[in-house]
């Protein structure tokens, strides 16, 4: 099964909200911390080492975007 | 300490006298008599081949070393004639505890199943497997084990390689048909053949120390992530013959190793670890590691085994029992290539199999030296995060990474004859046999890894009875279960594990690793299938 980047929420402002309170009061270094346990622990629940490759590329290529974009600007 | 032979002297060998074209040819000389070495020539030699065995020092190393020898070492070294004797001095375990701080996380068992001759795991200090191998080199006369003769130079001719030996006595030559290469990590060979070792060096360093004590700890691996009695690192505890234990501890990065193998230093650091301060020190060693290998095992007439061709972190065992895997694998190669039986070119199935392994044991152990000693910030968030998780959780527990112990790889080869029948379990092509409790014609209890051996260590049919065997080739062995010349499968546990109905066959290389399987054999497929894994075709 690929990646879904469908929307698979009913209400995605609930789902974004959720993930936004549970970093609230979080300092930086918890925010991470918090952050590497959901990853594990949402990766372990997909159960799918192609989806995670898949979901990890998304993420990465997210990032080049972001700073070649940043390199087009400068 | 009830040893055993641990000194040899160096004895002049009429070889020695003979110059220019008088050089005497030996088909096979194998360089380095540690475990790799002396159990290939063994095999070697238990198949009908002459070995030279060269070793460049006159006694066993010192210290431990490698202590954890897995199942399929065992079973190898019953196959010469040794594994008895390993067993018996060894320290069997099979469980492995992991604690982060002081609580418990995750305890896992490598053979939960009974009926299994070998158990997962011996430790055993390396220089007594050595000195049983040495013991059982001197009951075989066609290996000419010669201590102090150390190679100094290789030339590679079209059908042999000239060597050059330095001895007390001064230099000699020999001509050998093939070399084989176990001369360790720091290979001369290697260098001498001019062969590449690249791979990943790691920073941290470990400090091993083997102390002697009476101690009621179980006998099982115990691995702890930033103990109380070594905060922010990790430690390891293993026990071996003579009450001596195994301490692993990680080191900084930094630490100056003069410094930190002090005794004076060592001690408190392990007098907190136990709880006391009754112990003696045996051996400390401090050591960093890296991961690699050769990008080809055979250089013409020079081929490379063990830690000569690939290198790997310890965690997990993977070191010695991987080079005791390239002993199995290439010995009934060579032998049948000596033979005629098989063309030269089945040794690159030694190259192939052997070099996947490598890869899979350098992938294996890299993950665990990562866990354990992370790169990165982020690494490091990342591991607390799982061993966060497993206090609560089965996936976090499966996740966190104190070793994952040898177990044999499962070979992609071209030996092997794709399945063409439909299988619910057992091994596939590729990989190794499993063994299971039978009864002999007496009813006689014994195992499938005996039978085996029984059948001569060649390639064999392991066959279900179903009254219909087609005839089988010529030389090949047979192991039959059930009918009224069949070992009984008394537990059921041999049809079970080798997911077998009546008419089921296994044929086994003589390695014991399977090479193809039928639900009905017929003459043609098998002899096709034993052509394929002869590397007849």
């Amino acid at each position: 099964m690929p990646l879904s980047t469908a929307s698979n929420f009913a209400k995605p402002d609930d789902a974004f909200r959720a993930i936004v309170e549970a970093h609230r009061g979080l300092n930086d270094e918890q925010s991470a911390d918090l952050d590497a346990a959901l990853v594990l622990v949402l990766a372990n629940h997909i159960g799918d080492l192609d989806v995670l490759n898949e979901a990890i590329a998304l993420a990465k290529r997210r990032m080049l975007d972001a700073s070649q974009q940043q390199q087009q600007q400068q | 300490m009830a040893l055993t032979k641990t000194e040899f002297g160096y004895r002049r060998h009429p070889d020695q006298d003979r110059a220019g074209a008088n050089i005497v040819d030996h088909a096979i000389v194998v360089v380095g008599a540690g475990p790799v070495g002396l159990s290939l020539a063994i095999d070697l030699a238990q198949r009908g081949q002459s070995v030279v065995l060269l070793d460049d020092a006159d006694r066993i190393g010192e210290g431990s070393r490698a202590i954890c020898f897995s199942k399929r070492s065992l079973e190898f070294w019953d196959r010469l004639g040794i594994g008895q004797r390993m067993v018996d001095k060894g320290v069997v375990w099979s469980v492995g505890k992991i604690f982060h701080g002081e609580q418990q996380l995750y305890q896992f068992n490598l053979l939960p199943e009974q009926g299994h001759k070998r158990p997962a795991f011996i430790n055993l200090q390396q220089f007594y497997a050595e000195a049983y191998l040495v013991d059982r080199v001197s009951e075989l006369p066609a290996i000419d084990l010669r201590w102090r003769n150390k190679v100094t130079a290789l030339e590679p001719r079209n059908d042999r390689v000239a060597l050059t030996i330095q001895t007390p006595d001064g230099p000699y030559r020999l001509n050998a048909q093939y070399v084989i290469a176990c001369d360790g990590a720091r290979s001369s060979l290697r260098q001498m053949v001019g062969a590449e070792f690249a791979g990943q060096v790691f920073e941290d360093q470990f400090l091993i120390a083997d102390v002697k004590m009476t101690a009621a700890f179980p006998t099982e691996r115990w691995f702890w992530f930033d103990p109380p009695f070594h905060a922010g690192r990790s430690a390891l505890l293993h026990k071996q013959p003579d009450d001596i234990w195994r301490i692993d501890l990680q080191l900084n990065r930094f630490a100056d190793p003069a410094v930190e193998k002090l005794p004076e230093n060592v001690r408190p650091r392990i007098a907190r670890m136990l709880g006391h301060d009754k112990f003696d020190f045996e051996w400390i060693s401090l050591y960093k590691f890296q991961c690699r290998r050769m990008s080809k095992f055979i250089h013409d007439r020079v081929i490379f085994a063990g830690d000569s061709a690939h290198q790997v972190s310890p965690f997990g065992a993977r070191g010695a029992n991987s080079g005791l895997e390239d002993a199995e694998n290439l010995a009934w190669k060579l032998d049948r290539v000596l033979r005629g039986t098989s063309p030269e070119a089945l040794l690159e199935s030694y190259h192939i199999e052997r070099s996947a392994a490598a890869d899979e044991n350098i992938r294996e152990s890299t993950r665990s030296t990562d866990f354990m000693a992370p790169n990165s910030h982020q690494e490091a968030r990342l591991r607390k995060a799982v061993l966060s998780l497993a206090k609560e959780t089965e996936f976090g527990k499966r996740m966190v990474n104190a070793g994952r112990l040898s177990t044999p790889s499962i070979y992609a080869t071209p030996l092997s004859t794709a399945d063409g029948d439909s299988w619910r379990g057992g091994p596939r092509p590729g990989a190794s046999m499993l063994d299971a409790p039978v009864a002999g014609l007496r009813g006689e209890p014994m195992f499938l890894t005996e039978a085996f051996i029984g059948a001569g260590t060649r390639f064999t049919l392991l066959e279900f009875n179903n009254g219909a065997a087609p005839e089988l080739p010529e030389g090949l062995g047979a192991v039959r279960i059930g009918g009224k010349d069949g070992l009984a499968d008394s537990a059921g546990l041999a049809a079970t594990r080798y997911d077998a109905e009546p008419g089921t066959a296994y044929l086994l290389r003589p390695d014991g690793y399977v090479a193809a399987r039928f639900r009905h054999p017929t003459r043609p497929a098998l002899d096709a299938a034993l052509a394929r894994a002869a590397g007849q075709s």
